[in-house]
């Protein structure tokens, strides 16, 4: 007890001397669901988008640099890895996109029921998929020359 | 101040009270995130109509004034948002508190500079001489 007749609590500190205080359980320890996968998924896509601002940046670089550079940086974009890493930045913006919408309307008070989370959470992979692909065909047809 | 119960001793006589900027953080991601949305859109509807184009076209895209502005919020928004975004994993993970200033102030520095390099590329595109 201190000079108060208190039990000192979880919340009280001794200067220079961090008290052991209970954890919660460990990642591994929980159940997986679809909320907590969207929410993992969210730091992981947006993990990724920034290594793709390098991606952007080498573009915006090489299309000021001129023909040669640019040239350079199309023959990467163009080749299978480059595709694969380009569909993974489609993919990762279309997901963060779409899950940050569900972030901003639980910010301002919607969507917290349980079936509503787990719902919307199923809605964001499945149509950030659909939305990836679809952008994805839509690059490859207007590389085939095919247009908009 | 009658707060005695809610506070600990050593919180009382320290006395400082709240530091005043504890959601300016919070704040800022919920606005760039919501600035993001119709400009990523913007972005990669953009990009879209370039795959695969000449650097010429490229380069006179980003020369229309619309352009050049809408392409200078993005790069601003998404540069900050991912400043914010990172330094709030390094705070989940990194717990030594040197290596998390120190990472933390990389993150800022990281962050910037790669703003900074796409900035200047779309600067030279849009008021630079044409390539």
């Amino acid at each position: 007890m201190d000079h108060n007749g208190q039990i000192p609590g979880p919340g009280a500190r001794s200067v220079g001397k961090p008290r052991a205080r209970p954890l919660s359980p460990h990642m591994q320890i929980w159940r997986w669901t679809i909320t907590m996968a969207a929410s993992i998924t969210h730091r992981a896509t947006g993990i990724a988008l920034a290594g793709g601002t390098l991606f952007l940046v080498w573009w915006l670089i090489a299309a000021a640099s001129g023909p040669e550079a640019y040239a350079v940086f199309a023959r990467v974009a163009g080749n299978p890895v480059g595709q694969v890493i380009l569909f993974g930045l489609v993919w990762s913006l279309a997901f963060h996109l779409l899950n940050g919408i569900r972030h901003l309307a639980w910010d301002i008070g919607y969507g917290f029921k349980m079936s509503t989370s787990r719902l919307t959470a199923a809605l964001v992979y499945v149509f950030s998929l659909l939305l990836a692909a679809g952008t994805f065909a839509i690059g490859l047809m207007v590389r085939a020359g095919l247009g908009l | 101040m009658n707060d005695t119960r809610l506070r600990t001793p050593l919180g009382r006589i320290e006395g400082l009270g709240s530091a005043k900027t504890g959601t300016i953080h919070f704040w800022q991601q919920r606005l760039t995130a919501a600035a993001l949305v119709p400009l990523s859109v913007w972005f990669v509807a953009s990009a879209l109509a370039y795959v695969g184009a000449e650097q010429g076209a490229v380069a006179a895209f980003f020369a229309e004034p619309v352009e050049a502005i809408l392409m200078f919020l993005f790069i601003v928004a998404a540069v900050h948002h991912m400043s914010l975004g990172l330094q709030v994993i390094i705070e989940d993970y990194v717990h030594k508190e040197g290596s998390k200033i120190a990472l933390i102030a990389l993150n800022r520095f990281a962050c910037w500079g790669i703003g900074a390099a796409a900035g200047f590329a779309l600067l030279k595109l849009a008021v630079g001489a044409p390539a």
